[in-house]
């Protein structure tokens, strides 16, 4: 925020990035080398929806869009949850070995938003991770940030903060991670995790 | 991405809040002018007594800029709180910061009667942001939301550094004021030499009194007005950021009630924070009293009809 816009008091809404998601196919590999995690074949988008007709035609608009992407290659529909935080996740479900449509869905319902103008109500999208063990790992991306972090929840509300730091260090350089720590939060009951 | 935005600011806000400060810089230039007038009419040093205000004033300010987020938790009794002590509380932070792409501030908890909330701090980094506990009882996760996301604006805004800036100019006339007036009282005894250098010295302390008064009158008008705009750009940013400039207007709606509502001994322990609180604990003025000059805050209808305009711009189709 510049001098003039703190003088005046007005916030410039921040806009998403969206390209980094990209590099999220080939991370998994090295995620799969490294610590063993395969993807569940489940990723989610997180959103904060907006008052009014304008914002729900967009959101119905996407829903089409996705229903009918996954119903000609023969996957699950898009699922719409709501969460208590008010935020609405869209959950799309692809095979397991499907990351790079999983990831293309997952952009679709970004630029739909972005387009419409509702880019700066994007949270973060998620991406379901398994291993042998059933210990489920997720990777968040940060649309505002550009940055990816890793959440693995326990039982209860505690997360396996010695598993994230591995995770974080295997993938390494292929994947930005969020330096901020601070910026790690939970996603407590994610849809699709 | 120039391309479409539904977050365009608001231009009449920026033209006002313009003008207010264009207006508190000019009277901070005559005053200069006139201290220094003063100084050379009479050919008085009043410059060291100026000098001192101004120290004195600065360090003031410096230090409550400093220690705003300390001084503002004890005034309040506030309290620190874990995620694990708040995890509702922080999960609406988190999620507000995520969306704003800021720092995470320090979250507390005061155990009071009164709904209300704030946020101080000199920075981002060293941001708190404040809610009782009643408030959280009293409204329901989107309009607590609400709240949270306006005094975030507040810390997005450097609403504390700009107000502190501003009300300088006014801690430093009050200061010379006192200053003047026991110069007046203990000067003409003083040690001073000749009679007619002690008569020159006391018209020097009136004259630089009433300008002081008159200055410190003037800015603090402008002060109280920067900070209703403040409040509304506030509220603005707020709305834009959850999306749901209802939840905003029914918790405003639902707090100025019960706040007016409450007998006033308790709320006389509360006043001095004021302007950092979400409502300001008294009676919101109504509109053009003259109480609402001296209001820190906007009355309930301006404040309403602002959202109003942002729910408008939010559900305008694109294109």
């Amino acid at each position: 925020m510049g001098f003039l816009d703190t003088l005046l008091g007005r916030t410039k809404p921040v806009q998403p990035k969206l390209d980094d998601l990209f590099a999220l196919p080939s991370a998994a590999v090295t995620l799969d080398a490294g610590a063993g995690f395969k993807p569940t074949g489940s990723g989610s988008v997180c959103f904060r929806p907006v008052e009014g007709r304008s914002f729900s035609d967009v959101q119905k608009e996407i829903q089409e869009l996705l229903d009918m992407s996954s119903g000609k290659e023969g996957g699950l529909p898009v699922e719409v949850t709501k969460d208590s935080y008010g935020f609405t996740w869209l959950v799309s479900s692809r095979m397991s070995d499907e990351l790079d449509a999983l990831v293309t869905d997952l952009h679709a319902v970004n630029s739909s938003l972005v387009d419409a103008g509702f880019g700066p109500q994007l949270l973060c999208t998620l991406v379901a991770f398994k291993d042998d063990q059933e210990r489920r790992l997720a990777l968040v991306y940060l649309f505002k940030r550009g940055t990816f972090y890793p959440f693995a929840p326990l039982t209860g509300e505690r997360r396996d903060n010695a598993l994230e730091l591995q995770v974080k260090g295997t993938i390494g350089d292929d994947l930005k991670f969020e330096p901020d720590l601070a910026r790690w939060f939970p996603v407590w009951g994610a849809p699709g995790l | 991405m120039a391309a479409r935005t539904r977050y365009a600011p608001d231009r009449g806000l920026t033209v006002r809040m313009t003008a207010t400060m264009f207006l508190l810089g000019l009277v901070f230039v005559a005053f200069v002018a006139a201290i220094i007038g003063i100084g050379t009419a009479y050919h008085a040093s009043d410059a060291a007594i100026v000098l001192f205000a101004v120290v004195i004033g600065g360090g003031f300010a410096i230090g409550s800029l400093f220690y705003s987020d300390k001084i503002a938790l004890r005034t309040a009794g506030a309290r620190e709180v874990t995620p694990q002590e708040a995890p509702e509380l922080h999960g609406i932070v988190d999620r507000l910061c995520a969306l704003a792409d800021m720092p995470k501030p320090r979250v507390a908890i005061a155990h009071s009667n009164m709904p209300n909330a704030f946020a101080t701090g000199r920075n981002a980094d060293h941001a708190v942001l404040c809610v009782t506990d009643d408030l959280m009882r009293r409204l329901t996760p989107e309009e607590l939301e609400g709240v949270i996301a306006h005094e975030m604006s507040h810390v997005a805004h450097k609403d504390v550094q700009v107000m502190t800036a501003a009300s300088f100019l006014a801690i430093i006339a009050a200061l010379l004021i006192r200053v003047a007036f026991y110069g007046e009282l203990f000067g003409g005894g003083g040690g001073r030499g000749r009679g007619g250098n002690n008569q020159n010295a006391a018209i020097v302390m009136l004259v630089l009194m009433a300008v002081s008064i008159v200055v410190y009158a003037v800015s603090f008008v402008l002060i109280r007005l920067l900070s209703r705009y403040r409040e509304l750009s506030a509220d603005r940013s707020g709305a834009l950021l959850t999306g749901r400039p209802s939840a905003l207007k029914s918790a405003l709606v639902k707090v100025s009630g019960d706040i007016g509502r409450i007998p006033t001994n308790d709320l006389r322990t509360a006043k001095p924070m004021n302007a950092f609180f979400f409502a300001p604990a008294m009676h919101l003025a109504p509109k053009g009293s003259l109480a609402a000059i001296f209001s820190t805050h906007p009355s309930l209808e301006r404040r309403l009809a602002e959202l109003d305009k942002v729910q408008q711009q939010l559900s305008r189709t694109a294109g």
